[in-house]
């Protein structure tokens, strides 16, 4: 788990655009629109602003919830997979992530779910801010070192 | 089509029914989108002499063919109708999210007409259109109403544009909100909505937009996005427009109580270098936008319980330095409630300022103020005003809920003296006294007086020309500025991308991948033109003479006080001057109206006849 790297947003530079969705869409699909992006945008209050993709869970409860075995982890990067012939489109997974990292479009039967673009996200690429990276566990948690340690000391 | 949807929703509020109307790639081409899309719009749909309040004034919502791509900057609407507040052409741009969903519904733009006996709102859920109750929802503010539509609807993929009290008690500048911190804020678009009994304009878009080139499309956005992160729009990125406080202030050129002064002795206290380590608390940016420029400020500190708000250059300086308020937590609360009331800061501090003006001089008194002590600096006073313009409470609120140049009227005496408006729109915080192309690009926009037809203020702050004196080399100048910010407008791109996407080449190439077409510069800055010339077509027909380009009286008979400005205006015989060198270059008569020709030469072949004059 700890050398898988997922899409990680930081919620400070993070303004909200939601280029990373269109982006996404753009990549995979084809088209733009953010409903068809496997990574999403949310904003709280004004203030609060981040984007979500799959985190590469060791042990997904995804994979674990679906009744039909249609999804599965590459066990080197963690991606999740959808054999799109297995799935329903139950949602049952949706529920079971506790990141909201799925989605079900309206014009098809199976989930998608963000899949590294093989290993350069292209979300990544093109966030004009800086706020995406592709980390592990342990550059995401020297980066809050960093972050924790300048805060305490108020340097930069 | 790519890019455009092909499509515009008419909706007919009296008679409660929808119609899809398409358009061609001919047409598109043609306006482009946005802008151009909605003033032609405009000119089609208002019949000639309206009276913008009567439910055959047309209110217009229109997106660019970026809009809902990653073009830099491209989720923006724009809206327009006959301007409640200046009897010409109402036009303002918005952000948000409000955009990019309208252009999933599938809709380059909606055009609303006629008046719901009841309050409702216009529930855009792609395809299906419903105009529904609104009796529970008018009253509410123009900020909690979206969170009220949303949670109704029950999808925060909602997004709505409304009005607040403001717009329901028609004052002359209300204003339409969006994505809680954006307004389509000027010339009292939410006045008109007002008057057709609608509280707002809510879409759910799950669409998708095509563009004809995808893979080039996001390799130029990731250039774009690249530069849209260098030194060209740093100031936006850093502190944002608050850091124009400053600039202003140290060129004389920051309007203080009325524009009786130029220079602010609290400039420093409510400019972004103060705000920003104290109070600045997020930024934030609008759909598609690689920029960011909104600096949210958060102010604990208030008794009342903290205050939240989005606060740009122009609210401080019409709230704050032209209402002889310099504390911050004042400036924030002001500009909140503004937001919240649904009145744009600009008029609506601009109108105060006028006020504590007239009040001062005594010829508004207590009696005419229910009691109010409006001098400058009075930031108790100012607050209680803006709640008395948004419910037109009492003397005070009915006089200045309609605007500057109508309460001047009103009041009499000498009061239209210090009335600060061109064409009944009030100037934004430029000193045009000290700014004389600016005095020639604010004066001759076709939505009266703006800093954003031209931005003609780039070329007079940043020494591009001799900011002292009248010079007839401007008419070029401002034309050639005019017509590129109507294509900007009409893509619909923030002006915040201008040293990025700053020529035609740049536009056409991020168009033309977008869009399939094989557009050329040339033929956008014709369009940009022809654009323009429509707009000033509509005012044309709308009544506009010659003079009502001119500048305040102020601005031609009261030099500027102190600072390096000190001693300058602009003399009538200078605006003249400059006036009628910028209408030879557009090829207009000499009384400033379009020629048959002209307007023949940019394909407005009906408009010629109507309201072309002949060649001299």
């Amino acid at each position: 788990m700890s050398e898988r790297r997922a899409v990680y947003s930081d919620p400070e530079k993070c303004t909200g655009c939601k280029i990373c969705e269109l982006v996404c869409s753009g990549e995979k699909e084809g088209v733009f629109n953010p409903l068809l992006s496997r990574i999403r945008t949310i904003r709280l209050n004004t203030i609060v602003n981040t984007s979500l993709a799959c985190r590469l869970c060791d042990d997904p409860t995804c994979v674990n919830s679906c009744p039909r075995k249609a999804l599965s982890q590459d066990e080197t990067t963690g991606v999740i997979s959808v054999d799109a012939d297995k799935c329903s489109g139950c949602g049952w997974c949706i529920e079971a992530c506790e990141f909201g990292a799925i989605a079900l479009p309206s014009d098809r039967k199976h989930v998608i779910i963000c899949d590294l673009c093989g290993g350069e996200p292209r979300c990544v690429d093109l966030c004009p801010q800086g706020a995406l990276s592709l980390k592990n566990a342990e550059e995401t948690s020297q980066n809050m070192r960093k972050k924790a340690v300048s805060n305490l000391l108020k340097a930069d | 089509m790519y890019g455009y949807t092909g499509k515009v929703l008419h909706v007919d509020l009296s008679k409660g029914e929808s119609s899809v109307e398409e358009v061609d790639e001919a047409y598109c081409r043609k306006y482009i989108g946005g802008n151009g899309l909605g003033t032609r719009l405009l000119y089609d749909h208002a019949p000639a002499g309206v009276d913008p309040l009567s439910p055959e004034n047309p209110l217009i919502f229109a997106v660019g063919p970026l809009a809902g791509t990653t073009a830099p900057t491209s989720g923006k609407y724009i809206v327009h109708t006959k301007s409640p507040l200046t009897g010409f052409l109402g036009e303002a741009v918005s952000s948000g999210y409000w955009g990019q969903a309208l252009k999933q519904a599938g809709y380059d733009a909606i055009v609303i007409k006629g008046k719901s006996e009841k309050p409702v709102y216009l529930f855009i859920d792609d395809r299906k259109i419903q105009i529904r109750d609104a009796k529970h929802l008018w009253g509410t503010d123009a900020l909690e109403v979206l969170d009220l539509i949303r949670d109704e609807i029950g999808d925060d993929n909602v997004s709505s544009a409304s009005i607040g009290p403001g717009g329901e008690n028609l004052v002359r500048y209300a204003n339409i909100t969006n994505d809680r911190h954006r307004q389509a804020g000027r010339t009292g678009v939410g006045c008109v909505m007002g008057s057709k009994n609608l509280k707002a304009v809510a879409v759910r878009g799950t669409g998708s937009v095509k563009v004809a080139d995808m893979e080039g499309t996001l390799e130029h956005c990731k250039e774009l996005y690249d530069l849209c992160q260098g030194p060209l729009t740093g100031a936006y990125r850093s502190l944002g427009t608050q850091v124009s406080v400053m600039i202003h202030q140290n060129q004389a050129a920051l309007p203080t109580r009325n524009w009786q002064e130029s220079v602010f002795e609290f400039a420093e206290k409510i400019g972004g270098e103060y705000i920003h380590p104290r109070w600045v608390v997020k930024t934030i940016a609008c759909a598609g936008c690689p920029i960011g420029c909104d600096h949210v400020s958060l102010v604990q500190e208030d008794p009342e319980g903290e205050v939240l708000a989005s606060v740009e250059f122009e609210s401080i300086y019409a709230l704050g330095s032209n209402c002889g308020i310099g504390h911050f937590p004042d400036v924030n609360k002001a500009v909140d409630l503004c937001d919240r009331m649904g009145i744009d800061t600009i008029s609506a501090g601009v109108t105060l300022g006028w006020a504590m003006e007239s009040y001062e001089k005594g010829l508004l008194t207590k009696e005419d103020t229910d009691g109010l002590d409006l001098k400058f600096g009075n930031s108790e006073a100012l607050l209680e005003a803006i709640e008395m313009i948004a419910y037109q409470r009492g003397k005070l609120g009915k006089l200045l809920a309609m605007g500057t140049k109508a309460a001047a009227e009103q009041l009499g005496g000498d009061s239209w003296k210090w009335a600060m408006h061109n064409k009944g729109l009030e100037y934004p915080g430029y000193d045009l006294r000290g700014l004389k192309m600016s005095c020639l690009g604010f004066n001759t926009s076709n939505r009266g007086g703006c800093h954003l037809r031209n931005s003609a203020y780039d070329w007079d702050l940043k020494g591009k020309v001799d900011r002292f004196t009248a010079s007839e080399e401007y008419g070029a100048l401002v034309m050639a500025r005019d017509d590129h910010y109507s294509i900007t407008d009409s893509l619909i791109l923030c002006k915040f991308s201008r040293g990025v996407l700053d020529t035609y080449e740049k536009f056409a190439k991020i168009y033309n991948l977008v869009t399939g077409f094989d557009v050329t510069a040339e033929e956008l800055r014709q369009a940009g033109e022809r654009i323009w010339n429509l707009e000033k077509a509509f005012n044309v027909r709308e009544g506009w003479t010659v003079k009502d380009d001119y500048p305040a009286y102020r601005i031609m008979n009261d030099p500027i006080t102190a600072g390096v400005a000190a001693g300058h205006l602009v003399t009538e015989e200078e605006f003249k001057m400059m006036h009628k060198a910028y209408f030879r270059e557009r090829g207009w008569a000499e009384n400033g109206v379009p020629t048959k020709n002209k307007l023949r030469e940019l394909g407005l072949h009906y408009i010629a006849d109507e309201i072309g004059v002949e060649d001299e």
